[in-house]
């Protein structure tokens, strides 16, 4: 098999590196090699970060580069168009429909760019409403696995993969929510669309 | 056992204590903090958090003149701070085996600069061994240990940001017993007078040699043969990107950058047409390959910032990728201070004071970011307190005040020193000692001021008045810097005293807060648009189209410092409006 990235990107804070934790496990369960690289410190408060998982026969690099990423999962609206590039083109995008505003925005030395859904809605991006679904699923800060939810239906593991690894990893008195979540992720985003 | 997840910092960790070590030290700083906290958590070992880089690793010469392994963690610039014991410990050698993770930060993600720690190999003569992986992490942490006690020396593992932080997998082994070698009196490799030194000198010379000689049989570097026309040396984390890019390469993996293996690389040379280097950071291998004679072609690859498997195709003039439009005009989101920060009202203060502000290094750092904007410097760790002094002897800031403005682990870390300098010269000047009870910026790790150990016991902790006192600093106290008023009216007060001062502003980490206050909302009619609570940088408060403010439930933690600066009144308190709890 192809070596497949996905490109997490979000806020710092927003549960990215728990999702990319959950995805490479799940890699793992299947036998496959796995590389996985995160960003720590300073960019984690409320900063822009990503996350890159790559998995395949044999992963080198945990790094990609623009227009090698199969799939960009953005947690937030802003983000997916900071990091569009590195989706190639016939890539997946997945993108949480939340906005939130950067500090410079917030105190008014910048400005929010325009149009900014319609723009990824013409490079094909499904939306999903991470945190409402999330909050349907019995919390609000379940949002990253309804989005690993959403993404599970454009990779090739297993349900029963998804639930084991997402069991072992949450805390303990969450795991039901977090399963909630990643079901109503998964179904509010059937491959190529979505109904979040 | 089977094949595990681990980031290359928990690999160091595991490889350590399969080595045996029974001891792990270090100063945090992003990208080697998570060792130290990782080996904490293995049994039969001990971990302790130093004030800083230099007390760790002379806490671990002791730990090796004991006859122990030990583990040594910090971050590339830390290393500068241990410089001095490592170069001694090149002559003096070790007992048990001293292994330093040295982790470094091409790119800048979280440091105030780019530095090299291959360069200590020859500069400081201690063997560098570079991992390319999680994986190899483990393996030579454990080689390195042998090799430090084989030929009596530190080794240092070199890793970086995309090693330390970056996972793969690993098969992690047992630990193996391994006997502390009983003490015996030893003045003569471990008593540095001039006459001792010369030759442990001389003897280090030796111990170069033998090590150079090692690592042309070691298998720490190794050739992957492939298609002779291109011959590409290589180490570290630029090795994946090598063998990504270039499947079908004669590659020579460097593993131990030094001392470098001459004659395996020569031969290497000569098997292959073009001989190109691809490495990260300082042009440290090309060089060096150049010194001993070898004939290195010129390609593109950049000395400065990352390195990534694109740039690594471009220098070899590869097809690079189609792209998608970029989408341009986008807001920055650099990082900032959490809602309920305690060191916002500091930096109001000093805003509204318009004192020139010699910083330091941590979360508080981030005060000299828009709206508040209130740091002129920010050098090394400990800098703030020498700086203000040297401002003062230089005649001043145009009658501005200046304030030194250090985080609590910062000022144990270094600026206590700083502190004694200005009380014996009898200079003046005021210092803020930010406590918010933890070292935050790398992640909430204990300190000499907060309490608490590494391995969780309940400990002593600096009494900072007293310690003033004793150096000589009479004026001192103690605000809470979420109540405003009180916090300007006490920096105002100090910067008018004519004598050295210390105020400190205690409050805890916004983020290590159990129970969060109920959060505040605007309310409408009262606003009058004026914005001054969007003057503090809080995150959880933004603009209306009308130019109102309004809050975000979400994040507002109901520190109230928003509440103290309207001056209509028009903030108050909503009750808790989420349920934030669960997952
Ligand atoms: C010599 C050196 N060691 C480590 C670091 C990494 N580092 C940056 S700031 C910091 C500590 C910050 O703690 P503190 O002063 O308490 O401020 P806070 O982040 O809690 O506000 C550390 C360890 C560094 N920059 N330089």
């Amino acid at each position: 098999m192809d070596v497949v990235t996905v490109m997490l990107a979000g806020v710092g804070g927003q549960g990215t590196i728990l999702a990319a934790d959950v995805l490479a496990k799940v890699a793992v369960a299947q036998g496959l090699d796995v590389k996985l690289s995160e960003v720590h410190g300073m960019a984690q408060r409320g900063g822009a970060v990503d996350t890159v998982v790559r998995f395949g026969e044999k992963v080198y690099s945990p790094l990609t580069d623009p227009g090698r990423a199969d799939h960009l999962v953005a947690f937030e609206t802003i983000e997916a168009a900071r990091r569009l590039q590195y989706l190639r083109p016939g890539g997946r995008l997945l993108v949480n429909s939340r906005v939130i505003q950067p500090l410079p925005v917030l105190i008014g030395v910048a400005e929010m760019p325009e149009e900014l859904e319609a723009r990824l809605d013409s490079e094909g991006a499904i939306f999903v409403d991470a945190e409402a679904l999330a909050c349907e699923a019995g919390s609000p800060k379940s949002a990253n696995v309804v989005l690993l939810g959403a993404l599970s239906t454009g990779l090739d593991f297993t349900e029963e993969a998804w639930r084991e690894i997402i069991s072992s990893r949450v805390p303990p008195k969450t795991v039901d929510v977090n399963l909630r979540a990643f079901e109503l992720g998964r179904a509010a985003c059937v491959e190529g669309e979505c109904y979040g | 056992m089977s094949d595990t997840l681990m980031s290359g910092n928990e690999a160091v960790a595991h490889g350590a204590w399969e080595a045996g070590a029974v001891v792990g030290v270090g100063y945090p700083g992003t990208p080697s903090t998570e060792t130290l906290e990782a080996f904490a958590k293995l049994p039969g070992i001990r971990a302790e958090w130093a004030p800083n880089e230099k007390v760790a690793l002379e806490v671990a010469a002791g730990v090796s003149m004991g006859g122990a392994r030990v583990l040594v963690t910090m971050k590339h610039v830390g290393v500068n701070v241990a410089a001095d014991p490592l170069f001694t410990l090149a002559y003096t050698g070790v007992g048990g085996g001293i292994v330093i993770l040295a982790a470094d930060d091409p790119g800048m993600h979280s440091s105030q600069n780019e530095q090299d720690s291959r360069n200590w190999g020859p500069f400081a003569h201690v063997p560098v061994l570079e991992p390319s992986d999680s994986s190899e992490a483990r393996e030579m942490t454990k080689a390195a240990f042998d090799i430090s006690e084989r030929f009596d020396v530190p080794v240092i593992v070199r890793s970086t940001t995309r090693i330390s932080h970056s996972k793969g997998l690993v098969s992690s082994g047992e630990r193996v017993g391994r006997d502390v070698i009983p003490y015996v009196s030893d003045p003569a490799k471990w008593l540095m007078l001039p006459s001792n030194a010369r030759k442990r000198r001389s003897e280090l010379d030796k111990r170069m040699r033998a090590l150079a000689e090692f690592a042309e049989e070691t298998t720490l570097n190794r050739i992957e043969g492939g298609d002779t026309s291109l011959g590409v040396v290589t180490s570290g984390v630029s090795y994946n990107y090598v063998r990504e890019v270039l499947p079908s390469a004669s590659v020579f993996k460097v593993g131990m950058s030094f001392p470098l293996p001459a004659s395996k690389l020569a031969r290497f040379a000569e098997s292959v047409d073009r001989l190109v280097v691809v490495e990260e950071a300082d042009p440290y291998l090309k060089t060096r390959l150049r010194s001993i004679g070898l004939e290195v072609e010129g390609i593109a690859i950049p000395t400065e910032g990352e390195l990534t498997p694109g740039l690594v195709a471009q220098a070899f003039g590869l097809d690079t990728p189609l792209l998608r439009e970029a989408i341009s005009g986008l807001p920055p989101r650099p990082p900032l201070m959490c809602p309920g920060c305690p060191h916002r009202g500091v930096f109001h203060a000093l805003r509204k004071i318009r004192a020139v502000v010699t910083g330091d290094i941590g979360c508080y750092t981030l005060g000299a970011m828009p709206p508040l904007s209130a740091m002129d410097s920010c050098v090394c760790m400990g800098a703030s307190i020498g700086m203000t002094h040297g401002m003062h002897l230089a005649g001043g800031a145009e009658g501005r005040p200046i304030v030194a403005v250090i985080g609590d682990s910062t000022f144990a870390h270094s600026g206590i020193t700083g502190l004694a300098h200005i009380a014996y010269n009898a200079g003046t000047g005021t210092v803020l000692v930010l406590d918010n009870r933890i070292t935050a910026m790398t992640g909430h790790q204990g300190n000499p001021m907060m309490g608490r150990t590494l391995m969780g016991e309940q400990t002593v902790e600096i009494d900072v008045e007293k310690l003033c006192e004793a150096l000589g600093v009479t004026r001192v106290r103690v605000v809470d810097p979420h109540d405003l008023a009180a916090t300007e009216a006490a920096i105002r007060e100090e910067i008018a005293a004519d004598a050295l001062s210390v105020v400190v502003a205690q409050s805890p980490c916004a983020l290590l807060l159990k129970e969060r206050n109920d959060a505040y909302s605007v309310d409408d009619e009262a606003c009058t648009a004026c914005g001054a609570c969007s003057k503090i940088g809080c995150p959880a408060i933004g603009l209306e189209d009308s130019g109102k403010a309004s809050i975000d439930v979400t994040l507002c933690v109901g520190c109230a410092d928003c509440v103290q600066v309207c001056r209509f009144d028009a903030i108050e308190t909503t009750g808790l409006a989420c349920d934030i709890g669960g997952a």
